[in-house]
């Protein structure tokens, strides 16, 4: 019996940055620092998402989210979600490494790059997140963008340094999954070009293990999600199964799909079947 | 003299520092980190960075997120 674990070295690997597993899993949204402390231990991810915000000047003695997790075991990824312009996106992603330098965490060297277009959608802004990447990438930031699945852009994203571009399935909290497959394959194909290990990873709008499986049997390199696990009715239930369905998805991408077809092909013999008449 | 932290008004000493508002607002041993009008200060400068008349001063730590 031949070992099912994924082959050696297949683990994810973003800039300096090594994982074993391809989930990254968000912080926010759960119903409790202890619900988030174990949705995150089941899911099997080793590396995890922040926001950066305004410290509590009133109620600064209460509790903060670093005091629920282990600093250790997780290397933190800060994000600069809710910036809308290029320049708030490099400030945020400069105080959040300010942040983790202080904390002695791995992810002082790295940033989660959103520059959003617009509250309704909370698309990305293709030419702020541009203008941003370039900027953090100059500042020496290993720089992970939150793209939309466009794969021009993803490809121009790569150009400016990016270390990892990062596709969305759907919008940020939809729940929808990856609408747009074939996109997703493009991007995969340019940003992969005689480059085959650069890092792709699906981020936002998964609602079920379902997604993550099938962005990664598309080939992605790993998923980002948070409110499909923190929002879920049950969210230990679901970061199991984030867990498998990405290893599930993983294994089914490297063990190599069939091609679909049109017709029916029998699983069957079709000799030897016995039949009326002669 | 009057400074603005995180949005909101406050008098701070003259000559107080950045590291001096931490210990005021007890965030003196929190992961935090600050900007004084737009730019980080890092941790190594904040007993030097002297506060100004007017200054607009970000203290952020990080929070849950995605």
């Amino acid at each position: 019996m031949s070992d099912t674990k994924p082959p050696l070295g297949d683990e994810l690997r973003i800039g300096s940055h090594v994982f074993s597993s391809r989930l990254i899993v968000g912080t926010g949204k759960y119903s409790s620092y202890e619900a988030m402390q174990q949705a995150l231990d089941v899911s099997g991810t080793e590396c995890i998402t922040v926001a950066v915000r305004r410290e509590r000047l009133i109620d600064a003695q209460g509790k903060n989210l670093l005091d629920f997790v282990d600093t250790r075991r997780y290397t933190i990824l800060p994000n600069t979600a809710g910036c809308f312009a290029a320049d708030d996106a490099v400030r945020v992603a400069r105080l959040g490494r300010e942040i983790l330098l202080q904390m002695n965490n791995p992810g002082a060297d790295w940033v989660k790059l959103e520059v959003l277009g617009d509250k309704k959608t909370l698309l990305p802004d293709p030419l702020a997140t541009l203008q941003a990447t370039e900027q953090l990438v100059a500042e020496g930031f290993c720089v992970l963008v939150y793209t939309s699945d466009d794969p021009v852009m993803a490809r121009r994203l790569k150009e400016a340094g990016a270390a990892s571009v990062m596709p969305a399935g759907s919008p940020i909290g939809s729940g929808q999954g990856v609408l747009n497959r074939n996109a997703i394959r493009i991007c995969l194909e340019y940003l992969k070009d005689n480059d085959p290990n650069y890092p792709v990873i699906v981020d936002a709008g998964v609602g079920a293990a379902s997604d993550v499986a099938t962005a990664m049997e598309l080939g992605v390199d790993g998923v980002l999600l948070n409110t499909g696990i923190a929002h879920a009715k049950n969210p230990l239930y679901m970061a199991e199964a984030m867990r498998l369905a990405c290893r599930s998805g993983r294994l089914s991408y490297l063990a190599g799909r069939i091609p679909k077809k049109l017709y029916a092909t029998a699983s069957s013999p079709l000799e030897g079947i016995i039949h009326s008449g002669s | 003299m009057q400074i603005t932290v995180n949005g909101q008004s406050r008098d701070a000493d003259d000559q107080a520092t950045v590291a001096d508002l931490l210990v005021e607002l007890r965030l003196a041993d929190k992961p935090v980190a600050v900007e004084v009008n737009r730019q980080l200060v890092p941790k190594q400068r904040h007993g030097q960075h002297r506060l100004a008349e007017g200054d607009c001063v970000e203290i952020v730590t990080l929070v849950g997120g995605g």
